[in-house]
């Protein structure tokens, strides 16, 4: 065992090395233009002209793309791309770089549930004064509201996830279940498929706190009020009720499989018919043709279960945007390329790319709807996700640390699905750790 | 064996004048090591206390507290659940793995083994794995959904308990850190042995000992300066625990806590709390507490020893 700390101080060394080498690459940051006040759509224009460099952190594997036509059409534009990670990987490396006053990028592919911690930590920029307030109209109402958050625009939403239920068709047809088109038909086909095959399970979960808020906010349930650093957290409202509902009877009676999702498990059985059903955003259809190839054509969409028969409510999962941070060199420069990659050409070739888009323009086109996935035999998916996508229910908001909360979801929330604790009992404690850490953080919150 | 010859007088010889020079010419001889020694060791220790006395929050900024840290480290049920967890560890898993180590140098020092070489190799193997595919290895074998745990529930019609449940995956973590260790442990005090002048084992044999009692007479109190080492080493290990709960946890989301041991808690916290300071006050807290328990032992070793 002696190895242990040399092994550990090793990783940290690693570690650190690794951060280090991340942030000089991206470097040379002089502060010249940060002071810049005079702000407005002419100085992007400007700023195109001039030239000059942007550092871009995402993981988007579309934007490669983007870069290169971007490039081509500002020749004097030099854009460097770099994956710093992905999700909680790289917000660690950015925190670092914000801290540490040097390193940053000047964009930053930051998710939806995550920007505003960093809008609230001054971390990025408001592009109100570039113009980004008049582009409301051209997103889909659930990405903008995310980036429209404390009376600035943070970000331009980059993708979307309205949610789906996918389901493997070869399965339910097999024990001639219906696609249930409400969580309590859901809940009985789950019944029906676990005893026809108790091999089979309606769907996976071990507790994932993006897919739990995704629920409770299609319910109509708010347990996050946030008003600048006034916070309030109740999983107690009608809404969360809705969910947990539902949700116990499967826990209870064991009806979902016991597999953590993006897990090579996962991947099996949603190959081999151990997963019957996925509801998730739409993005997951590339997911889809890279991660299980063998199930081809078995699988088709359909919009997500309601809690109320015939309504069409849905909710967001996942998703993200992209950030000019403070600290960046060019400010202009930098959202000319958020716009170019978000707003104008690039988000063609993104959605040639796979990526599902937040632009309405997009959403509507024909030629979107008409997409036929041959994954899905042929189904024309875009039609339902982009219904879905003009059904998100609004008034939602996470919580200005819901990176932190999220971490924490397996520790409180998780116990219910290992143990006899009720759903609601956990969500409770949940609650109360979001409640005693944004209280150590320096917010008032309340719940 | 010659005597070594006493040193020359040293202090006597010099004249008076040339004492305070050498003073400093000896710091010049030890000043690169003191440099290096300042800069990786101490400066680490004196930053993270340092930065244990501040509190950065995400409204307010950064703020001094003094102690403030220390008094939350020490009402902190998450902290102390995760100690309490690897004290349990300690004091299971430590003892069973000597144990197994011991008993394997003792076989293979007793020299009635074939293939001792074999043995002694493929035992000391699993320590040549690194800590994380060790780790990845047994989690594929624990799970029950495939691997190896599934095969044998497929196979037999059985269905043995999830060792990845919140109420085993404890012990499923001893396993891995014996399986990985054991060999390591066995090349200490397979070496240790190896020293003991064989003519001891002849004398006790001709005055009629047994295998047994050469084992405990004269083997283990032989080796007792190594089982000492060993036993602190693992002590210091488990109470670093981190590499196979936070590979596990993925497996086991919810059965392995972000504070299930305490590295595992400075690492949450630092990493996703972004509570650097009360990280560093947790990890100076565990520090100590190792400190204490490893003199502790040692002392105790050491008094028997005498």
């Amino acid at each position: 065992m002696t190895n242990k700390p040399l092994r550990r101080s090793a990783q940290a060394i690693a570690v650190l090395c690794a951060a280090a080498l991340s942030l000089t690459a991206c470097g040379s940051s002089d502060d010249s233009g940060s002071g810049a006040k005079a702000a407005d759509a002419g100085s992007v224009e400007a700023a195109l002209k001039k030239g000059g460099t942007v550092t871009v952190w995402a993981w988007e594997p579309t934007l490669k793309q983007v870069v290169t036509d971007f490039q081509a059409k500002y020749p004097k534009v030099k854009v460097k791309l770099v994956n710093a990670g992905t999700g909680n990987d790289q917000y660690t490396a950015l925190q670092n770089a914000v801290q540490a006053g040097s390193g940053a990028p000047d964009v930053a592919q930051i998710e939806y549930y995550a920007l505003s911690q960093f809008a609230l930590g001054k971390s990025v920029t408001d592009l109100s004064a570039y113009g980004a307030k008049d582009l409301s109209k051209a997103y889909s109402p659930g990405p903008w509201n995310s980036v429209a958050v404390n009376g600035g625009v943070y970000a331009l939403p980059m993708d979307s996830g309205p949610m789906a239920m996918f389901f493997n068709k070869k399965v339910l047809d097999k024990y001639k279940i219906a696609v249930p088109t409400t969580w309590d038909e859901y809940l009985t086909a789950a019944r029906a498929l676990h005893k026809a095959d108790p091999k089979a399970y309606i769907t996976n979960d071990t507790g994932d706190a993006g897919f739990v808020t995704s629920l409770i906010w299609q319910a109509g349930g708010h347990p996050y009020t946030v008003d600048g650093t006034k916070v309030n957290v109740d999983f107690g409202d009608a809404g969360t009720k809705k969910f947990t509902e539902v949700w116990q009877k499967l826990i209870s009676e064991k009806l979902l499989a016991p597999i953590t999702s993006w897990s090579d498990q996962w991947y099996k059985g949603l190959a081999d018919g151990t997963i019957a059903t996925l509801s998730t955003g739409a993005w997951m259809p590339a997911n889809f043709v890279s991660g299980v190839p063998s199930a081809s054509g078995d699988w088709r969409a359909a919009p997500l279960p309601q809690w109320q028969a015939g309504q069409t409510a849905s909710a967001e999962n996942g998703g993200s945007s992209l950030a000019v941070m403070e600290a960046a060199k060019d400010k202009p420069l930098a959202y000319a390329f958020v716009k170019y990659a978000n707003k104008d050409a690039g988000v063609q070739a993104r959605i040639k790319g796979g990526a599902f888009p937040a632009t309405t323009a997009d959403l509507n086109s024909q030629a979107f709807l008409d997409t036929e996935f041959p994954y899905f035999g042929g189904q024309k998916a875009n039609e339902i996700f982009a219904k879905s996508a003009g059904n998100v229910a609004k008034g939602w908001s996470y919580l200005p640390y819901q990176v932190y909360a999220n971490s924490v979801f397996n520790d409180t929330v998780g116990k219910a699905y290992v143990s006899s604790t009720p759903l609601s009992d956990a969500l409770g404690t949940w609650q109360e750790a979001s409640v005693k850490y944004g209280k150590d953080q320096g917010f008032s919150v309340g719940g | 064996m010659a005597a070594i010859p006493p040193p020359p007088g040293t202090g006597r010889a010099a004249p008076p004048r040339g004492r305070r020079g050498r003073r400093w010419l000896g710091w010049g001889f030890v000043a690169p090591f003191m440099i290096v020694f300042a800069l990786v060791f101490l400066a680490p220790i004196g930053y993270s206390i340092y930065l244990s006395l501040f509190r950065d929050r995400l409204i307010g900024g950064t703020s001094f507290v003094g102690l403030d840290n220390y008094v939350q480290a020490f009402q902190d049920g998450q902290f102390w659940s995760g100690l309490g967890r690897v004290a349990l560890f300690l004091a299971v898993q430590v003892p069973i793995m000597l144990c197994i180590a011991l008993l394997v140098a003792l076989a293979l020092d007793s020299g009635r083994l074939h293939g001792r070489n074999f043995f002694r190799i493929t035992i000391f193997l699993p320590y040549a794995v690194p800590a994380v595919v060790a780790t990845l290895m047994w989690g594929f074998m624990y799970g029950d959904r495939f691997g190896l745990v599934a095969d044998i529930n497929d196979a037999f019609g059985v269905s043995l308990p999830n060792l990845l449940s919140p109420g085993l995956v404890l012990a499923s973590i001893g396993n891995i850190v014996t399986w990985e260790f054991v060999g390591y442990n066995m090349l200490i005090f397979y070496s240790a042995l190896h020293v003991v002048p064989r003519s001891l084992y002849e004398a006790a044999e001709i005055d009629g000992a047994s295998q047994l009692r050469i084992v405990t007479s004269i083997k283990i109190p032989a080796i007792r300066g190594a089982l000492v080492i060993a036993t602190i080493f693992s002590i210091i290990g488990s109470f670093q625990l981190f590499n196979e709960p936070s590979i596990l946890k993925p497996l086991a989301p919810n059965a392995i806590t972000t504070y299930f041991t305490p590295n595992l808690y400075t690492y949450s916290l630092s990493f996703s709390g972004q509570q650097h300071n009360y990280a560093a006050t947790v990890a100076i807290v565990m520090g100590v507490v190792t400190m204490i328990i490893a003199y502790v032992v040692q002392l105790r070793g050491m008094r028997k020893e005498a």
